[in-house]
């Protein structure tokens, strides 16, 4: 087996981006025709208009797969310098395999070492935390952290309540040392969870997705500002320093009401859930991405990242856009 | 703290997270039925009641508070030391 281990300590940073939107858009018109709601009704309590669904023969390692080789293609970084592949991911149609050593494998990773985690829609967040441990730790010289999730698989498209906030997809992060002499480009992360509230977000053994919308909201709205001062702080940054606020895209009313309560004053918020709806674990680094292809952000510009989900599990960390 | 005092705050609550004029948020008011607010804008207004009444409103209490008078009415009850 080759050693993986690197040399000396490094710095890690963000490199790459990659995403990965499926083709399919379902609006919410095409679910108003099964559905008894409508456009307005949806828009008005969760910002979203429309959504992506993955083809049937899609998964989570093929979404995983292609969002992973954009972010190397990004990156400039070879597959075969990849030390680890870790895959955020709750939505994997079965727990045996793993979706991680089949996206290694796809890359061209034969080195790599590969895992999945999951901390539902907060698992890309504690990805990039580990992975920037590895990095600085000289455990892995290059990591792939992508957040991959087929939600339409887990759905229940009978159940007005929850069909019309989710959607499919994976985006991607490749981290690995900063040039020599720079600090790190991945802030400390704060994290935490509480598993006495495992049953807002639940899936029953042979069922589907559950989800208990206001109890959900609530404590979104009134507990994650918190965990987002925290995390700027731990970078030793104030919130009005931020250029960037990018929270899970679960429901726009909590984006917004979390970013009221922050006062990142300077920072665009994201805002993909229009058109992307709650991608789990996708989420963060899709609306991260796209906020980089619009030009919203720019290389450098400091971004909070802040993912929060079924557990009920949350993490976040102030970092470098690349 | 009157009832008046409460239904003074609760109203400046309503206009802050829905924009609804304060003057409209009068006791015989339905919150989903004549002010037009979601069950989200509840769970924000009553959040938002906690913080300035100082009193605790559970999630399953807020189904209840169909109109303005039964959320000032709550909110006195609640703030009742015990």
């Amino acid at each position: 087996m080759t050693p993986t281990a690197a040399g000396p300590q490094e710095q890690p940073r963000l490199l790459g981006l990659g995403q990965h939107r499926p083709q399919r858009v379902v609006t919410n018109d095409d679910l108003a025709a099964t559905l008894d709601t409508d456009d307005a009704w949806i828009r008005d309590r969760t910002g979203i208009s429309k959504r992506r669904i993955a083809a049937a023969d899609a998964g989570v390692v093929t979404m995983a797969a292609d969002a992973s080789a954009k972010a190397l293609a990004d990156a400039g970084v070879d597959a075969a310098d990849v030390d680890l592949v870790v895959v955020a991911t709750c939505t994997m149609p079965t727990s045996i395999p793993g979706a991680a050593a089949q996206v290694a494998s796809a890359l061209g990773a034969t080195r790599a070492g590969a895992f999945d985690l999951n901390a539902a829609c907060a698992g890309f967040c504690y990805g990039l935390s580990v992975a920037a441990d590895a990095v600085r730790s000289g455990t892995a010289r290059h990591v792939v952290v992508v957040g991959a999730e087929k939600l339409s698989d887990w759905v229940d498209w009978t159940d007005r309540r929850s069909a019309i906030l989710f959607g499919d997809g994976a985006g991607a992060a490749i981290v690995g040392p900063a040039p020599s002499g720079q600090a790190s480009g991945i802030g400390p992360v704060v994290w935490g969870s509480d598993g006495g509230r495992a049953d807002l977000i639940d899936v029953p053994v042979g069922g589907k997705l559950r989800l208990d919308g206001p109890a959900v909201f609530r404590w979104a709205t009134t507990s994650l500002a918190d965990v987002a001062r925290s995390a700027c702080a731990a970078a030793g940054i104030e919130p009005t320093d931020l250029a960037a606020f990018v929270p899970h895209q679960a429901n726009q009313r909590i984006v917004d009401a979390v970013a009221r309560r922050l006062g990142a004053t300077s920072a665009v918020v994201a805002d993909d859930i229009a058109d992307t709806g709650n991608t789990s674990a996708a989420s963060v680094p899709l609306a991260l991405g796209r906020l980089r292809d619009e030009g919203r952000v720019a290389a450098g510009d400091r971004a909070l990242l802040l993912a929060f989900g079924a557990g009920l599990t949350w993490a976040g960390q102030v970092v470098d856009v690349c | 703290m009157t009832e008046q005092d409460i239904l003074t705050g609760l109203a400046e609550i309503v206009q802050e997270i829905t924009g609804i004029a304060a003057d409209r948020v009068t006791p015989e008011q339905s919150f989903s039925n004549d002010l037009d607010i979601d069950s989200l804008s509840m769970v924000e207004i009553a959040t938002a009641a906690e913080d300035k009444f100082g009193v605790s409103i559970p999630d399953a209490a807020i189904d209840d508070l169909k109109t303005v008078s039964d959320a000032v009415s709550y909110i006195a009850k609640a703030g009742v030391p015990a």
